[in-house]
């Protein structure tokens, strides 16, 4: 194109002034970019993100910068209250050698905070994924082949069925010796206490999606795809999953709190993490007897857990509006 | 639908069957012994006198099939002979727990009530706050009141109970003195002041336990409300000039109850199935504190016949749930 | 004042009571009203014959009693009986080989009936019988018969010469229950008598009204207890479930009940409860001591299942005596007591550590010493060649596997003592187990402490009664679990020691008092400082507590914590 053919082309827009754009022609977008756009207006997903960003940074790179053993004894300097303490109680006993105080036998809170949230953080994710997947899969299987769909809801009743307690006992029981061997105890015990939860926290998932897919296959887009020759797995692609994530996304928040909620009722059970591992969920339920003396020891690793669960929640909100093509835009 | 729900019915029953077999299996594998809070005391060889007695030593097949016989042919009869006074179970041996050496099933309904009262209280307390929370947070979606449901809800959701009940019972037990700790499960409501009492006791585990499902369905009910609220009918809606609260309440809303009928059917079968730690922390001693104790002392009958009990009802709810799918949305078919 | 109780009470029990409590509590049955007692572990039957527990034995305790029970001292006092048979009134025989019981007369059941011979004769056959399950049978070992001479005199043969004859039918765990009531329920048939076994006839001073297991049993009093004026409480709620934290609350914080058993609790968390003012926390010693066993075999996964921790393999380090002495040198006690148990708590060297009888003067263990330690791991040759921070030889580290149930204190001790190993230069890696696995005797789990597939354990033991013969037997040479006992078996060590059994035998044949004192210390010293097999820790109390309205409690480890509950009473009617 020529420039006097734009300038023709302008000025035959210049006629037709209705024609005209009001700004510069923009760039052609790619659908990401729109994605992006939205997500970005979002301010409770950004806030959401930026604050899980700097969780995980603060759980990974923490240790280098606080260099505090998180398992150190020191039982001179036993229940220490946090520092904040001072601006409303003169006389308590702090020190700031432990910023954020010690616990019963002197380990110091701000680093068991920041082991324990490596712990939490990645049980929970890790088994989140583990459950979202499974529970995806085999929601839209049942709810789109319906020869699958007896078997898979069935093996989904039997899941239900299971108690977690008497599973887990058998699971610790059978594969802790060849997991302890092959990986070490605290990872072994990762792996163990990952892999059950994962498999017992889909079911919801599965049995919500499947629900969604069965209405969503006899409406007309889907016979329309189906019509024009789409195999099965490009319409679950492209268009049941982008419509069925919205309630993926709730099942994730939730799964994500239930996951480090669950691991700390297993080890408050004894059949979780060794007794020296911190992690949120057991920080909390060990100090609940002293609540009212040192409420920041329930306080602090309650917060945590509690404000993961929101951002992860606000990050789900924006990426499901920013995936959704119709609210895109408004 | 009839044909459907018929065949359901009846495949369910080998379902349940497997069900059966697996839990089984799973609790005779599972570590523990029946003689684990018997005292250090006690002699090794008067320990196993005492697992003959309970009928351990038997092959795993032969212990199955007795449960099976107990629990599907001698259980009924005890149940009709309750109700029509006839003398079918006499001198039948029924589930009996190994903890009490009583009948499993007369414990079941000693307990029923206090979880009915606790468990399923809390869940219709839980529905009614949670529904109306989801659907206008949805409708005014990033409003104020939108964003404080959503804050209050997920930080309700992720505080465990273990920690929420002690801290009411440290506000309004231990410091205000309103409500007990320990809830009185002999307590009879037969007046006004004594249905208060009962109100008192209730309060606090239906507050804690409501929380956690408030929270839960309010969030899938607004995810839900929104994926709809945008749809192409619902503008046909509005443009043919049908009110807003028929176009919400009615259209939206009756397309929008998929996922919550699917969260709610597997909510159910956990009212039975009681709230372990919450009936714990306030000693409701429901059906999930008989659960825990039974699987402390690895009372095998009991925690079987309680766990196939939820297998049934979870069967059974997810069934209606089926249903219910073909009944909101008539474009599901199963045939 | 003691006279005037013997007089009023008209039984030998009462003159037990201790005088102060007999001031101005004396009055008709049932005039306090209710008295509401918890237990966090609730009772699910009311027989200790068929129990999972010490809870059922001692909600049982409201309602059927023994001969005789032993006091808070743990002297045996009579109960049911008037006075205790020894060898110098006649009652047991000069060769020890039988005992004869005289019932007090005009004893009745709570039904009316009277309590005769023939209940006693009963009770023997019913725990004895082969196909019952009975809990304690232990209690009538070595019984051949029970002799029924007239209808209030029972006399109990053994087969051998029983140089403690006080078994059958003494404390909370031998319980006289009726012959009327329980006659068809012998043998296989025992768990099928609901009704019995949910409201036994008694003669002790309650019985039962309504029965629900695992949650609330309620109580009246019984119209035919000996005493006319006792019990001073006209009915009682016994609740079950929770936690020992929410128990601890609901007495001392809340004042909802009066009396709540048995709360292990951090000391911390107790002195901040009884500080609400509502009640105190009481507590008292028996013989429970907590207390770390040392493996003697090799508990390695590598070799092959069923030789793992069997005397076939000696284990590669704890073998060597002074590795097992630094691991005790390197424990401050004190701190531990301090941290865990308070005033439930005190160091302990022994594995008796009561009735004084028995009690060893050893206290060698109670100074914390790590730098002897070190030396002696040094001396041993255990020393850090590859400077990895753990001591080794022969290519073999000192890393331990320290296993325990779950309990908030337990994981504390297996922190702090983790932390004084490490500093001596051996790793530890804790393992916290399930209670109802870590206590069951399943053979096909790994987790048992019977098994022990682990280097270290920790778990707290007593024994019945004043007598630790049977308690010390345990640990003869050959009664370890292996697998071919299926893993039953007391002797959880693998302690094999010439010495000691053979003071076990001649502690079988000795009758005389000062003498059986004598091989007891003996015992203990050999199997605790002289081995170092086992590592005690602590002798634990038992913490209860009571609100402060609530009079005439006396904690008994000895036997039920309910021992007395007929001479409870309110304060401030």
């Amino acid at each position: 194109m020529t420039d006097q053919n734009v300038n023709a082309a302008a000025a035959e827009i210049e006629m037709y002034g209705a024609l005209k754009d009001k700004e510069p022609p923009k760039e052609p977008r790619s659908q990401w970019r729109d994605v992006w756009d939205q997500f970005r207006r979002h301010k409770g997903a950004l806030i959401g993100g930026g604050f899980l960003l700097f969780i995980t940074l603060a759980v990974l790179v923490g240790p280098l910068i606080w260099t505090v053993d998180a398992k150190q004894l020191d039982i001179r300097n036993k229940d220490m209250r946090p520092l904040y303490t001072l601006l409303w109680d003169g006389d308590a006993r702090t020190s700031w050698a432990k910023p954020l105080g010690s616990d019963n036998l002197g380990r110091d809170i701000l680093a068991t905070l920041i082991a324990g949230g490596r712990a939490s953080m990645a049980v929970g994710w890790t088994a989140m994924i583990l459950a979202l997947f499974i529970g995806t899969a085999v929601g839209v299987s049942a709810g789109y082949f319906r020869r699958l769909d007896g078997p898979l809801m069935r093996l989904t009743d039997l899941f239900l069925s299971l108690p977690i307690l008497p599973l887990l006992l058998v699971a610790v029981t059978l594969f802790r010796q060849p997991l302890r061997a092959s990986f070490g105890p605290e990872t072994g015990m990762f792996i163990l206490i990952v892999g059950v939860i994962g498999i017992t926290s889909w079911m919801q998932t599965a049995r919500i999606v499947r629900g969604e897919v069965l209405a969503l296959k006899e409406r007309e887009f889907i016979l329309a795809a189906r019509s024009i020759g789409t195999t099965p797995f490009a319409i679950i692609r492209r268009h049941l999953l982008p419509n069925v994530v919205s309630p993926i996304m709730v099942s994730a928040t939730l799964g994500l709190a239930t996951a480090i909620i669950t691991e700390s009722a297993l080890s408050f059970l004894g059949v979780g993490f060794p007794s020296d591992f911190p992690t949120w969920g057991k920080l909390l339920s060990d100090a609940v007897p002293r609540m009212e003396e040192f409420p920041e020891r329930v306080m602090l690793p309650g917060i945590l857990i509690s404000l993961t669960v929101l951002s992860v929640n606000y990050l789900g909100d924006g990426l499901r509006d920013a995936l959704d093509p119709r609210i895109r835009g408004r | 639908m009839l044909t459907y729900t018929i065949r359901r019915l009846v495949l369910s029953i080998p379902t349940l069957l497997f069900i059966s077999v697996v839990i089984f299996l799973l609790l005779q594998l599972a570590p523990g012994d029946p003689m684990a809070q018997v005292p250090l005391t006690v002699p090794p060889d008067v320990k196993q006198k005492m697992r003959d007695a309970l009928g351990l030593g038997a092959p795993i097949h032969v212990q199955y099939w007795k449960w099976l016989v107990q629990f599907f042919w001698i259980e009924p009869q005890v149940l009709i002979d309750h109700w029509f006074g006839t003398g079918l179970a006499e001198g039948k041996l029924r589930v009996i727990s190994w903890q009490t050496r009583s009948p499993v099933m007369d414990i079941v309904v000693q307990r029923m009530p206090q979880t009915l009262w606790v468990v399923g209280m809390s869940y219709v307390v839980g529905i009614l706050i949670a529904l109306p929370i989801g659907i206008y947070s949805a409708y005014k979606q990033y409003s104020l009141f939108d964003q404080a449901g959503t804050f209050v809800s997920m930080i309700g959701f992720s505080i465990p109970p273990f920690f929420s009940g002690v801290l009411v019972i440290v506000i309004f037990s231990v410091n205000l003195g309103w409500f007990p700790s320990i809830y009185d499960t002999t307590h009879v409501v037969t007046d006004w002041a004594s249905f208060k009492i009962q109100l008192q006791q209730m309060v606090m585990p239906v507050m804690v336990l409501a929380l956690q499902t408030t929270a839960q369905i309010s969030r899938f009910m607004r995810a839900s409300m929104l994926d709809n609220l945008n749809q192409d009918y619902v503008r046909t809606a509005r443009a043919k000039g049908l009110k807003e609260s028929v176009v919400v309440l009615v259209h939206v809303l009756r397309n929008s109850m998929i996922p919550i009928i699917t969260v709610i059917a597997l909510g159910i079968p956990s009212i039975f199935g009681g709230a372990i730690i919450t009936e714990t922390l306030f000693k409701v001693n429901g059906i999930g504190q008989l659960l825990l104790t039974a699987l402390f002392a690895n009372d095998l009958p009991m925690v079987m016949t309680l766990t196939f009990i939820f297998a049934i009802l979870i069967v059974l709810f997810n069934l209606i749930a089926d249903v219910l799918y073909g009944i909101l949305d008539p474009r599901i078919r199963y045939d | 004042m003691k006279i005037r109780t013997l007089l009023m009470g008209a039984i030998a029990t009462t003159a037990f009571a201790p005088a102060v409590y007999a001031d101005g509590h004396e009055g008709e049955r049932g005039r306090d009203g209710q008295v509401s007692i918890l237990y966090w572990q609730a009772p699910s039957i009311m027989t200790p014959y068929l129990s999972g527990g010490t809870k059922d034995l001692e909600a049982a305790s409201l309602v059927i009693e023994p001969l005789a029970r032993y006091d808070e001292n743990g002297t045996l006092t009579p109960w049911l009986v008037d006075e205790i048979p020894t060898v110098e009134n006649g009652g047991v025989s000069s060769d020890l080989k039988s005992i004869t019981w005289k019932l007090t007369e005009g004893l009745i059941w709570s039904d009316g009936s009277p309590v005769t011979s023939a209940d006693i004769a009963f009770t023997a056959e019913y725990c004895m019988h082969p196909e019952g399950g009975c809990a304690y049978a232990g209690k009538f070992d070595g019984v051949d018969n029970v002799e029924v001479i007239d209808d209030l005199t029972v006399k109990v043969n053994f087969v051998d010469a029983k140089p403690n004859p006080y078994g059958p039918f003494t404390g909370g765990t031998s319980p006289i229950i009726q012959k009327a009531q329980f006659a068809d329920c012998l043998g296989a048939k025992a768990p099928e008598c609901t009704e019995a076994n949910f409201n036994p006839v008694g003669t002790g001073p309650f019985v039962v009204t309504d029965f629900r297991p695992n949650d609330v049993i309620q109580l009246e009093a019984n119209p035919n207890f000996r005493d006319p004026n006792k019990p001073a409480f006209a009915s009682v709620t016994l609740k079950g479930g929770g936690d020992a934290t929410a128990a601890g609350r609901a007495v001392l914080e809340t004042g909802e009940f009066d009396y709540a058993w048995n709360l292990q609790l951090a000391p911390d968390v107790l002195a901040k409860m009884a500080e609400a003012g509502k009640g105190e926390p009481i507590s008292a010693f028996g013989t429970l001591v907590e207390r770390l066993e040392m493996n003697l075999t090799n508990p390695s996964p590598d070799l092959p299942e069923g030789e793992r921790s069997t005397v076939a393999h000696p284990h590669p380090f704890l073998s060597d005596f002074k590795v097992r002495k630094a691991l005790s040198m390197a424990i401050d006690r004190e701190l531990l007591v301090e941290i865990g148990y308070g005033q439930a708590g005190r160091p302990t060297c022994n594995l008796v550590p009561a009735p004084a009888l028995y009690a060893s003067d050893n206290t060698e263990c109670l100074t914390q010493d790590l730098d002897g330690a070190r030396a002696l791991l040094d001396e041993a040759g255990w020393v850090d060649s590859d400077g990895d921070g753990v001591r080794d030889k022969d290519g073999v580290k000192l890393s331990i596997l320290y296993q325990t149930s779950t309990n908030a204190v337990r994981q504390d001790f297996q922190a702090l003592i983790k932390d004084w190993w490490n500093q001596i230069g051996i790793e530890t890696e804790l393992r916290n187990i399930d209670a109802s696995v870590f206590f069951g005797g399943d053979p096909g789990s790994p987790d048992t402490f019977q098994k022990f597939y682990a280097d270290v354990e920790m778990y707290a033991n007593n024994f019945d009664g004043t007598d630790p013969q049977s308690y010390l037997s345990g640990y003869r040479c050959g009664f370890e679990p292996k697998p071919s006992s299926q893993w039953q078996g007391e002797n959880i060590n693998r302690f094999c020691n010439e010495e000691y059994d053979a003071l076990l035998d001649e502690l079988a044949r000795t009758g005389e008092l000062d003498k059986r004192g004598e091989i007891g210390k003996r015992l203990n010293d050999i199997i605790t400082k002289e081995t170092m097999t086992i590592v005690p820790l602590v002798d634990r109390g038992r913490v209860s507590a009571r609100s402060n309205s609530l009079g005439g409690v006396i904690l008994n480890t000895w036997d039920s914590e309910l021992w007395n509950v007929a001479d409870w009473y309110r304060i401030g009617n």
